[in-house]
């Protein structure tokens, strides 16, 4: 079953076209990895997904409902209130710069929006927030404040937040950018165990290595439109020239 | 008149100060909070018509602006205004204190990051939900010290009230000072409000270590 189909994507910010007639989509338990160049459109279209853009056409699908489409007059209509909701309820995403709430301890930052937006059962919530928290060797920094914290436990918190919300599928914008090599693999590690359990997921990356052994599936974008989609593994034995051309400038640097 | 009798009225006085001072807090910290929203609103009529208002308040003594508060009913409707004194002077404050804590919020509240405001709508929370627990508890702990200086401010500030005749303690001291011809209530009186600062000073510091927890 398609968790998330993306057609005929249009984004433009003012006169700059950013993605030019993308579509994707993404199966359950499918772990698809999108790869470019700076400035590609990559994370956009994670921003489009995830409704923290506004599309200017095409459509945007979840688990078969309709969250955004283009009427015959090209406007764009997007579905309003419990809808919505219910359409949001479907993904969970995980930023670059972790954007947890400084004020809220991890705990809080974690069982907040289940308790107060989905409004479950506290104790239900509570349990889960500390299965979370020790799948990610953080149970002892419950009622640590993030400032307290290090990037990649920030990372690792922000992480148990979204999963906390029980998504059907996670967006990673980057999630390893803001870190550095050790954190990172500590990030990595926790993306990889996420892929065992078949947790669907779509990753924007960096880390060309980490998207070729975990997806599968890989996205390679630039200016605004897939250039290649296909296994890790024919990725990165491609013909194409300019999939080559990027690859072999990451395989140069390590 | 004696000693005693000096302070007692300087006293009685004081609490007037204080009341000025405690009501203003009150009503003009609120207000200010939604004239910020005004002021940062995409309707352009709006967003202007608080503009002025805020250049008018900020651009002009308070002391004149309680004079035309208190004068105007009876200017304009020819109300009997004897007892609209206290009123008067508490609209006056609010009105001029929350234009100065309208600006302080909305440079707080666009000082916070986006990322918050995206969190939050990943998270599902409403608007109102965000501002409640996520924007405002920031946003608070961010403009702290910049409402200590107005609020320091106002605490002195009490002592205009003197220019529609209200018994608060610096129309006291002086009305004593003229009576008895001796400078000491004036001192007395600086004291006071010098005490009273500390005080006041020394609470918002007590907000701020509680605020100091994250960063």
């Amino acid at each position: 079953m398609k968790i998330l189909e993306m057609n005929h994507i249009h984004k433009s910010f003012g006169e700059l076209e950013v993605i030019k007639d993308i579509s994707l989509s993404v199966a359950e338990g499918e772990i698809l990895s999108i790869i470019g160049p700076s400035g590609s459109g990559k994370s956009t279209i994670l921003r489009c997904a995830t409704m923290l853009e506004t599309i200017n056409g095409g459509e945007i699908i979840y688990m078969g409902e309709k969250a955004a489409y283009t009427d015959n007059n090209g406007n764009v209509i997007y579905a309003k209130g419990d809808k919505a909701k219910k359409i949001n309820s479907n993904f969970g995403l995980v930023f670059q710069n972790f954007n947890l709430f400084p004020h809220y301890s991890v705990m809080k930052n974690i069982t907040d929006a289940p308790i107060h937006v989905q409004k479950r059962d506290k104790t239900e919530v509570f349990n889960q927030a500390r299965e979370l928290l020790e799948k990610m060797g953080l149970l002892d920094k419950a009622d640590y404040y993030p400032c307290q914290l290090s990037g990649g436990q920030q990372q690792r918190v922000s992480i148990a937040r979204a999963l906390c919300m029980n998504p059907k599928i996670l967006f990673f914008d980057e999630p390893t950018s803001a870190l550095d090599p050790e954190l990172t693999l500590e990030i990595l590690k926790v993306i990889r165990d996420l892929a065992k359990e078949h947790m669907t997921m779509v990753i924007v990356t960096h880390e060309m290595n980490f998207a070729r052994e975990v997806s599968n599936r890989i996205i390679f974008m630039e200016k605004g439109v897939i250039v290649e989609e296909t296994t890790p593994d024919k990725m990165f034995n491609s013909d194409n020239e300019r999939t080559k051309a990027f690859l072999g400038k990451y395989h140069n640097m390590g | 008149m004696s000693f005693s009798t000096m302070l007692m009225q300087l006293s009685s006085g004081m609490v007037k100060s204080m009341g000025i001072f405690f009501w203003t807090i009150i009503l003009s910290l609120p207000l200010g909070l939604f004239v910020s929203f005004g002021r940062m609103s995409k309707n352009p009529a709006l967003k202007n018509i608080v503009k002025v208002y805020i250049s008018v308040m900020r651009g002009t003594p308070l002391m004149l602006q309680l004079m035309i508060v208190y004068y105007c009913p009876f200017l304009l409707f020819g109300m009997n205004i004897r007892t609209f004194r206290f009123p008067a002077i508490i609209i006056g404050f609010t009105i001029n204190y929350a234009a100065y804590f309208a600006e302080i919020f909305r440079s707080g509240i666009e000082s916070m990051p986006v990322g918050q405001y995206e969190a939050a709508k990943l998270l599902g929370y409403s608007k109102g939900q965000t501002f409640i627990k996520i924007i405002l508890p920031q946003v608070i702990k961010r403009i702290l010290p910049s409402i200590t200086n107005e609020v320091i401010t106002l605490v002195k500030d009490t002592s205009l009230a003197f220019s529609l005749a209200y018994m608060e303690m610096f129309t006291v001291a002086k009305q004593i000072v003229a009576k008895e011809s001796t400078f000491t209530p004036f001192i007395v009186a600086a004291i006071f409000y010098y005490v009273f600062n500390f005080v006041v000073a020394a609470v918002m510091e007590h907000f701020e270590k509680k605020l100091s927890y994250y960063r």
